[in-house]
Parts: C-alpha cells; sequence; structure tokens
C-alpha cells in the first residue's frame, strides 16, 4: 500500500484469455445467410421457368435445334435405360420369387413382377438414370457455353438463349422420359421372365397374360407419363444450373454435380406428391 | 499514299448527314455489389464514326460495350439506339435491335461444336431463312474472305490460333450487315504483326461499310490508327474526349500519365 492510502497496480499484467464462445449473431447471419441463398435459387428458378416458358411459345420456333435434341437425350440414353431396366428385371424376379414362394403366392409372380416395374421402379429408375446421363450432360455442356461467352454470343447474334438451348432441351427431355420409361418396362418385364423362365418353365404368353390379367389404364398409362413431369424436372435444373453458371472450370464442374445432385432430388419429391395424385384422380 | 492514320484522321471530320447519334449513351451507373465500374458516362457515336474507349484494366471498358448491347442492365442513365432506349425491353424486342449491331467478344466466344463455317453461318441460318442454302454459303465464304480465312471452313474453333478466331468472331459479327460495331479488345493477347493486320482490317471495313463503331482496348497505338475519336475512362468516369492531338495537348495528369506510358 501507497502512502496515499490507494494500492499500486500493477500495469504489465497480461490478460488472461477468456473461455472461446462463438457469438449468437454469427450463427444467425449464417442461418440468414442459408435461407436467403434458399429463396433465392427458387426465385431465380422460377423467373427462369417463366422466360423459357414465354421462349418456346411464341415463334420462330427451333425445330432443328429440338429434334438434335430429341436424338441426344432419346436414342442416346436408350442403351443406357434398357442395361437398367434389365437389371432390375432380373433383381425383382430374384427377389420376388423368393418371397412368393415363402409365403404361397409364386402364382402371382408375374403379376408382382408387372406392376412393381410398370408402376414403381421402371419410372424411377428411367428417371434418376436420365437424371445422370443428360442431367450432368446439359448441365456440363451449357455451363461450359456460359463461362465461355457463347451464351452471351448467342444473345448478342439476337438469338433468344432460352427459346434456342432452354426450351427445345426441356421439351426433348418431357417428350422422351414416357418413350425411354416403355423401354425401361419392356426389358425389366423380358429378363424377369427369363430369369424365371431359367428356373420353372413358363411361356412368355402366359407370363404376359397372367401378368397383365385385369390390367385397366388407369392401373399402367398414368405411371409410365408422369415421367414426362420427370424430364420437366430434368431439363429445368440443368439448364437452370447451366445457364447460370460463374467460376471458370470449378463452376462448370459444380453445374454438372448440382443438376444430378437436384434434379434426381426433387424427382423423388415430385414422385411422392404424384403418386398421391394417381391414387387420388385414377384409382 | 494514305497511311491509316490519315484515313482515321479523315473520319473525325463531321459527317454532314449526321444527324442524330446512332449510339447514345447518357449518364449511365453500374455497380457490381459494392464495386462501382461506370460512374455517369456519357458517350455518343454516329454513322461512319468510330470511338475508341480507352482506359487501364478494370475501368469498366467492356461492361460499357455490354450494357450498349443490352447483356447488362445499367443501375441508372439510359442506352439509345437510333434514338430508342433499350431500357425495359423483353429479349425478343431487344432482338429486333440487336439485328442491327455486331459484336466482336475479347476471345472471340466462338461455338466450339460449330467448323469456322458454321459459326459464320450461325446468325444467317436463324435471321435469313428467306436465302438459300447455296446464298447462304457464298455469303459465308465472302465474309471469311474479308477476313483471310477463307482457307479454314472445316477446321474447328479449337484447332486455329487467337488471331484466327477473332477473324472468324469479326465475320461471324458481319454476318447481318450491322449498322453498329462494337468490339471488345480486338487485338488483346495478340503479336504485333497480327494486331496491325486485325487493325488494318477494321479500317478497310470501317471504309467499305461506313458503320458507327465503338472500339475498347487498352492499346493506344491500336485506338490511333483506327479511331478518329478516343475518350479515355478512368475510375468509371471519361477523362477526356476527342482526338488523339486534343489528349496530347492536355493537362491532365492522368492522360498524361496514360500517353506516357503506352
Amino acid at each position: 500500500m501507497s502512502e496515499s492510502g490507494t494500492s499500486a497496480v500493477a500495469v504489465n499484467t497480461p490478460a488472461v484469455p477468456g473461455p472461446r464462445v462463438a457469438p449468437i449473431s454469427g450463427v444467425a447471419d449464417s442461418t440468414a445467410g442459408v435461407v436467403n441463398g434458399f429463396f433465392e435459387w427458387f426465385g431465380s428458378l422460377g423467373i427462369f421457368s417463366w422466360r423459357v416458358f414465354r421462349a418456346a411459345v411464341t415463334p420462330p420456333f427451333e425445330w432443328g435445334e429440338l429434334v438434335r435434341q430429341l436424338d441426344e437425350v432419346g436414342s442416346k440414353s436408350l442403351p443406357l435405360v434398357a442395361m437398367a431396366g434389365a437389371a432390375i428385371g432380373v433383381i425383382i424376379s430374384l427377389e420376388a420369387r423368393y418371397s412368393l414362394t415363402r409365403f404361397g403366392a409364386k402364382s402371382m409372380f408375374p403379376a408382382t413382377l408387372v406392376y412393381s416395374v410398370v408402376q414403381v421402379m421402371g419410372p424411377v429408375i428411367t428417371g434418376l438414370v436420365v437424371s445422370g446421363r443428360v442431367g450432368a450432360g446439359m448441365g456440363a455442356e451449357l455451363a461450359s457455353m456460359k463461362v465461355t461467352e457463347q451464351i452471351d454470343a448467342i444473345e448478342a447474334s439476337a438469338i433468344n438463349p432460352y427459346r434456342l438451348l432452354a426450351a427445345t432441351r426441356i421439351m426433348a427431355c418431357i417428350l422422351m422420359l414416357p418413350l425411354l420409361t416403355l423401354a425401361t418396362d419392356a426389358c425389366a418385364l423380358l429378363t424377369g421372365w427369363f430369369a424365371q423362365a431359367m428356373v420353372e418353365p413358363l411361356s412368355f404368353q402366359q407370363f404376359i397374360a397372367s401378368g397383365f390379367n385385369g390390367a385397366t389404364f388407369n392401373a399402367f398409362m398414368p405411371q409410365t407419363f408422369k415421367t414426362a413431369v420427370y424430364g420437366l424436372i430434368i431439363g429445368l435444373i440443368a439448364c437452370f444450373q447451366g445457364m447460370r453458371t460463374q467460376g471458370g472450370a470449378a463452376g462448370v464442374g459444380r453445374a454438372a454435380t448440382n443438376s444430378v445432385v437436384l434434379a434426381s432430388l426433387f424427382l423423388i419429391l415430385a414422385d411422392v406428391v404424384m403418386v398421391k395424385f394417381i391414387l387420388v384422380f385414377f384409382p | 499514299m494514305a497511311t491509316a492514320y490519315d484515313i482515321a484522321v479523315k473520319q473525325a471530320e463531321p459527317e454532314q448527314d449526321a444527324g442524330l447519334p446512332v449510339v447514345a449513351v447518357d449518364n449511365l451507373h453500374k455497380a457490381f455489389g459494392r464495386q462501382k465500374v461506370l460512374n455517369g458516362i456519357s458517350l455518343s457515336v454516329s454513322r461512319g464514326e468510330t470511338l475508341a474507349v480507352l482506359g487501364r484494366s478494370g475501368t469498366g471498358k467492356s461492361v460499357l460495350l455490354r450494357l450498349i448491347i443490352g447483356l447488362e442492365t445499367p443501375d441508372s442513365g439510359t442506352v439509345c439506339i437510333h434514338g430508342q432506349s433499350i431500357a425495359g425491353l423483353a429479349i425478343d424486342q431487344m432482338g429486333e435491335i440487336r439485328k442491327k449491331m455486331g459484336f466482336l467478344f475479347q476471345h472471340a466466344a466462338l461455338y466450339d461444336s460449330l467448323t469456322v463455317a458454321g459459326n459464320v453461318a450461325f446468325p444467317l441460318v436463324h435471321h435469313r431463312r428467306d436465302i438459300s442454302r447455296s446464298e447462304r454459303d457464298d455469303r459465308v465464304k465472302q465474309l471469311l474472305a474479308e477476313v483471310g480465312m477463307e482457307g479454314n471452313l472445316e477446321k474447328m474453333p479449337s484447332d486455329i490460333s487467337g488471331g484466327m478466331q477473332k477473324r472468324v468472331g469479326l465475320a461471324r459479327a458481319l454476318a447481318l450487315e450491322p449498322e453498329i460495331l462494337l468490339l471488345d479488345e480486338p487485338t488483346a493477347g495478340l503479336d504485333p504483326i497480327s494486331s496491325g493486320e486485325i487493325d488494318d482490317l477494321i479500317l478497310k471495313l470501317q471504309r467499305e461499310r461506313k458503320m458507327a463503331s465503338i472500339v475498347v482496348t487498352h492499346d493506344l497505338h491500336s485506338a490511333r490508327t483506327i479511331a478518329g475519336r478516343l475518350a479515355l475512362l478512368d475510375k468509371g468516369n471519361v477523362v477526356i474526349e476527342g482526338t488523339f492531338e486534343k489528349l496530347q495537348q492536355s493537362d491532365i495528369g492522368f492522360v498524361k500519365e496514360f500517353l506516357k506510358q503506352s
């Protein structure tokens, strides 16, 4: 204690650091950023969709490019969906035979295979396979065009890029997905029958007659045509991701990846809604 | 015999029938996030006139061209083409105006899935459906011959050099016989000989076609060769506009420094 009665204070004592605590404001900012990004993405998708729709319904129509895209989406995806369908047919055949035999319902095998493939597996597998092949390809192609200013060059040449690039690709996906689904279903049923026939004699005629016995339009057609919605999702997401790309090669990679991931995700979510819709309106 | 510079000086003389400017930009402002790129630019170009826009890298020269052709939207200010404001026009309406404009991108922006001939034919395929295929092919050959690329019709863009890509890009920009030509750094990245060839080509085309041209460049020598009027940008503003002699006589520090370093 000094003569004045006050204590001398040590001025050179190092401060003891307190415990580390993440500021609440930082977490709130991050959350706000994520929420903002979420709504910004959907808002931009909405604006993009409107521009594409308006371009698609106003002339001049790009028939040549549409035909080229029908070939790109349809013909070139056919071998892949056929192989996927063939594999699915064998898998379902093996699994279903085991389960049905266990429960004494072996005679239900043809109907089980047909309904499983046509109502559920065929559309979903087709959608996911095409989403991977076409979604990634379209997303990467358009992203590459975006970062090299080719899309700007198209627009500067007084050509509407939404009409030439996006609308044609989306229309091609919408038109081709149901046809590709039919191809998947056909291959799956063929290989499913073949896998069964290898174990137990069953003619193809008998298989088809038994499998489609009592089938109605509502049992199969809505499930096949719903894949047009899958096509819309795949085409729209891929074109949107591609045409808004930034950031060079890394951006192209992100666009391709995001196209596949988001298209697959939305496709599955849409299927949940559409299944319910079909059950209500096509009982 | 008249030199390239003599021709450029001649071009600086006002046209007797100039009338309204073909391209008029008034008080343009543009920012990307917090970065202010253009801070109240006003410029105009008349028919048969060539304006070179100079400045340091990153001063918004390319953005100015993109605003004029409508690839970007200004934050404020107006862009008028033949007296018509392009603000708020839908993409198809803007397309009608763009048919009168040709744009050469800095890196040519050729379509990498099409051949050289396919690239030049692209605007004709979409906008000149009235002409036959053979007429279109003849027109493509003529355009490529004008730019010295007539022997490379079937080559892909990846098979030709940067200078050759610029020539093809220029031929494509001229396909619809535009009244307005916008050139973004036409000689960037080229060697001096190739740059000179591109400059001579641009001069020749301007002499023959009497287009209103805006050339963005940081190459003062090139600007002197092909333009009758120069505008120097700095920090988003036009520091000085006029002939090269006017720039040389200017007392503005930035102008002196730019001329000294060029």
